[in-house]
């Protein structure tokens, strides 16, 4: 493990630890995005440019965005009487406490049974990822098209000012 | 350590962090935002497995996160859109507050 991994690993989660901790929401939405960086720079260091810049150009160019302005258009910034934390926030910690441990348990104890590959970078060009989108994997590409268009179109019609009911 | 076991831990970790936010925070912002962290951890682990897997040749990992990042957008849209419908609805974002499905 470099010394780069690790200090892309702590950005990444401190980013995502202060996007779900701190209490002003514009500023949650700021971490997420240090978060999503972190993110696509373990991506790049794990020799897959094409997913790392497309997480730059989907996650930070248009994730963070949309939800900058969801909350501007909600008012989201102001903190509530209540407290930013749910009621259940000590079982909702206890389930993910839970979790992780499950996880890093199988991480650690099954980790060396996976089958491993040829040293050093695989040979991936974006030409070869282009031909591959166009051959064999057409299908799920169109697929994906056509739930992007009907995603936009049913988030337009959700968002969309209904009129006033007549009480 | 093992670069594989670094990278899949390192998922976890985001994993639960994305879990804990969406449980315990009240803004349904926030835990639109905890959904996107879990498949921003998902993502991680498909290419950390595409990359020292036995075939990365083949792309299979790598195709699977492009598409994955393709339906976070889409889930994204219309998560938000549902937010933004949900506060003129009842003019408040706090999942506590909503206890009913009718309006």
């Amino acid at each position: 493990m470099s010394f780069a991994f690790y200090l892309i690993a702590a950005l990444t989660l401190a980013g995502g630890l202060a996007a779900v901790l701190l209490k002003n929401t514009v500023h949650c939405a700021l971490a997420l995005t240090v978060a999503f960086a972190g993110q696509a720079l373990l991506f790049l260091d794990l020799d897959a440019q094409f997913a790392g810049f497309a997480q730059i150009l989907v996650y930070i160019g248009a994730v963070a965005i949309l939800v900058v302005f969801a909350i501007l258009l909600t008012k989201g910034s102001e903190t509530p009487k209540g407290g930013v934390y749910s009621k259940h926030w000590l079982a909702g910690l206890v389930i993910a406490a839970a979790v992780f441990s499950m996880l890093g348990w199988a991480v650690i104890w099954s980790v060396h049974a996976v089958p491993r590959g040829p040293v050093g970078t695989p040979a991936v060009t974006v030409l070869d990822i282009g031909n591959a989108l166009m051959s064999r994997y057409v299908l799920p590409l169109e697929i994906v098209a056509l739930l992007l268009t009907a995603a936009m179109i049913g988030a337009v019609i959700i968002a969309m000012h209904e009129k006033e009911r007549a009480k | 350590m093992n670069p594989l076991a670094g990278f899949l831990l390192v998922a976890a970790l985001l994993f639960s962090i994305g879990l804990a936010g969406a449980l315990t925070r009240r803004n349904a912002i926030l835990v639109l935002i905890g959904i996107e962290l879990m498949l921003n951890a998902a993502n991680l682990n498909l290419i950390a497995f595409w990359r020292y897997g036995p075939h990365p040749e083949a792309l299979t990992g790598m195709m699977f996160a492009i598409f994955s990042i393709a339906v976070a957008a889409a889930e994204a849209a219309v998560g938000l859109g549902l937010v933004i419908h949900l506060h003129r609805h009842a003019h408040t974002t706090d999942l506590d507050a909503m206890n009913r499905m009718r309006g």
